[in-house]
């Protein structure tokens, strides 16, 4: 069944136990980021140090791709340098847009290759990328301060 | 002849294709946009082949044939809702008509009877769907007026038990759904017109999912605006209807300036053709109108009485199927008494959207989230919804189609 490729075992299992959930009380920028055409809503802790991605935090509600995508980017881009995950990011962002021609690149994206399916269902690409978008907006007001 | 749901299905081409690899069509979503039968597409697409010229406009025979083509549409209408010819506007679509009118209230000045300053009220209600709240929102937000609206009970019906209160002696404006978009609920207009009339203020129906699934006549009804979209009602997009009472609009200062609304104009100056005209700036949605015409015609045929019973009817299975399903949570009324055959519900610890995208793999078409009505199903504690919405070309069997699809996506997240 092509909903498979959707439901990859590592999303719902993202979903079930969600990565750094839960908002850490010390944070360099915090933002709500929603969903207006579902409803889903993610409020994400970002802490910087120095260059570094010292800390993410997040607690939300939505569905298994945008609640699992946002538990792989927290695992993910943690310890990671700003630049380095600004690439993650970016290869994520064109992964979603692929429209199904690309499989990802595991070498850089590591669990989040499992989204790969989402990319041919339009509507659910949003819902994917809510958590990613809430992180690059809250990187950026957190470098704002430093 | 015996209404049979499965021969009306015949008369809808888009039935005769398959979803997600195969699957028959259950289409679920008929709030959201209805299907069109072949008389309607026919109507459109002969409209462009045959008549196409602009109306009102030209001396020729297209022309003409095309303003028949046109003003016939608008008796059509006007028949249909029991209102008279001259009240009935097109517009581009239901959401239009509801900002046509909330904005023409402001655009008359401090003498036009329908000027609100911060000493008017306008009413709404906490289940409206969003192009019957903004617009009213933003319009007392532009005059002063406030805006004040009645609750919804926890069991999805209007709480009117301060309706004297509401309704205060300087409302002007009472603006509701005949029909929630979400709940079902059909709302009970008689106390709520005769209390709105008795302190002098307007009633404006949405009547978007009340016009297509029952028999809707403004004249019984006493209000004095309606609102309904064509596309949701077996016609075209792009159409929508706004009627009014004709010595209302007589008053109602235009919303849109252009071609085909003026009596005269000069290089300072512009003087209004009367209703319908006024509120019709530009070249209008013709094929459309002529397609909504062919829809409204398809439906008497059928008639409005004989849909409406088939809807309850097929309503009442499907609150039942669904209320045998454990961890199933329906929001709105669990009877159909003064209820319409949709239902929105929640399903144990499945995401609507998750839940929605189940269904679509199993060839089921249904609508997830908050339906254009955020302040509603956040008063329902619900983050969103699953709603089936069900439309004469349903049948016990769709019904049964959806309760197997949420039992295979219990299965489906429930193993993984």
């Amino acid at each position: 069944m092509q909903l498979d490729s959707l439901y990859q075992e590592v999303i719902l299992d993202h979903y079930k136990r969600p990565q750094h959930k839960g908002l850490a009380a010390t944070y360099d920028a915090q933002v709500h980021h929603v969903n207006p055409s579902c409803g889903d809503e993610i409020t994400l802790n970002v802490a910087l140090d120095d260059d570094k991605v010292a800390a993410i935090t997040w607690d939300g509600v939505g569905c298994s791709i945008s609640q699992a995508s946002v538990s792989i980017l927290s695992d993910l881009l943690l310890g990671k340098s700003i630049a380095e995950a600004d690439l993650v990011l970016n290869n994520f962002t064109e992964l979603m847009q692929s429209k199904g021609t690309m499989v990802g690149d595991d070498a850089i994206l590591e669990d989040a290759v499992a989204m790969a399916g989402v990319s041919k269902f339009p509507a659910r690409i949003k819902c994917a990328l809510l958590g990613w978008m809430a992180y690059k907006d809250a990187v950026v007001q957190a470098q704002a301060k430093l | 002849m015996a209404f049979d749901p499965r021969v009306v299905r015949q008369d809808f081409p888009i039935f005769e294709r398959t979803i997600r690899e195969g699957k028959r069509l259950v289409y679920l979503d008929s709030g959201a946009t209805s299907q069109k039968p072949n008389s309607v597409i026919e109507a459109e697409s002969n409209f462009y082949r045959m008549h196409n010229a602009a109306v009102h406009r030209g001396a020729h025979q297209l022309a003409e044939e095309a303003t028949d083509a046109y003003e016939g549409a608008r008796a059509t209408v006007a028949k249909f809702l029991g209102g008279g010819v001259d009240e009935i506007i097109f517009t581009k679509s239901a959401t239009e008509s509801l900002n046509l009118l909330a904005y023409a209230f402001s655009n008359g000045g401090s003498d036009n009877r329908f000027n609100l300053t911060s000493a008017d009220r306008i009413v709404v209600t906490e289940m409206e769907h969003h192009a019957n709240l903004i617009p009213w929102q933003q319009l007392a937000k532009r005059s002063g007026a406030e805006l004040a609206w009645f609750a919804v009970t926890p069991d999805g019906r209007l709480d009117l038990s301060n309706l004297a209160e509401m309704i205060t002696p300087n409302t002007k404006v009472v603006s509701l759904t005949h029909q929630s978009n979400v709940l079902g609920t059909v709302n009970p207009l008689a106390a709520i017109v005769a209390r709105a009339h008795e302190v002098g203020a307007v009633v404006v129906l949405d009547a978007c999912q009340s016009v297509p699934h029952m028999p809707v006549n403004v004249k019984d009804l006493d209000i004095d605006f309606l609102a309904f979209s064509g596309h949701k009602t077996v016609g075209p997009t792009g159409i929508g209807v706004l009627w009014g009472r004709a010595e209302l609009l007589k008053d109602l200062p235009p919303f849109l300036f252009g071609g085909s609304m003026i009596e005269s104009v000069t290089m300072t100056d512009a003087i209004w053709a009367p209703s319908p005209r006024r509120h019709e700036a530009g070249v209008p949605n013709m094929a459309q109108a002529v397609g909504l015409a062919a829809a409204l015609d398809y439906l008497t045929a059928i008639g409005m009485d004989e849909i409406y019973a088939h809807e309850q009817k097929l309503g009442a299975y499907l609150l039942k199927r669904l209320q045998e399903i454990p961890g199933v949570n329906l929001v709105g009324p669990l009877t159909m008494n003064d209820r319409g055959a949709v239902a929105s519900f929640t399903l144990g610890d499945i995401h609507p959207h998750d839940l929605g995208q189940f269904l679509d793999s199993q060839g089921i078409a249904v609508r997830t989230g908050h339906h254009c009505a955020w302040p509603l199903t956040r008063k329902l504690g619900v983050q969103a919804t699953t709603r089936a919405s069900l439309y004469l070309y349903n049948d016990e069997e769709d019904v049964d189609a959806l309760i197997e699809g949420i039992l295979g996506a219990q299965k489906y997240f429930g193993d993984k």
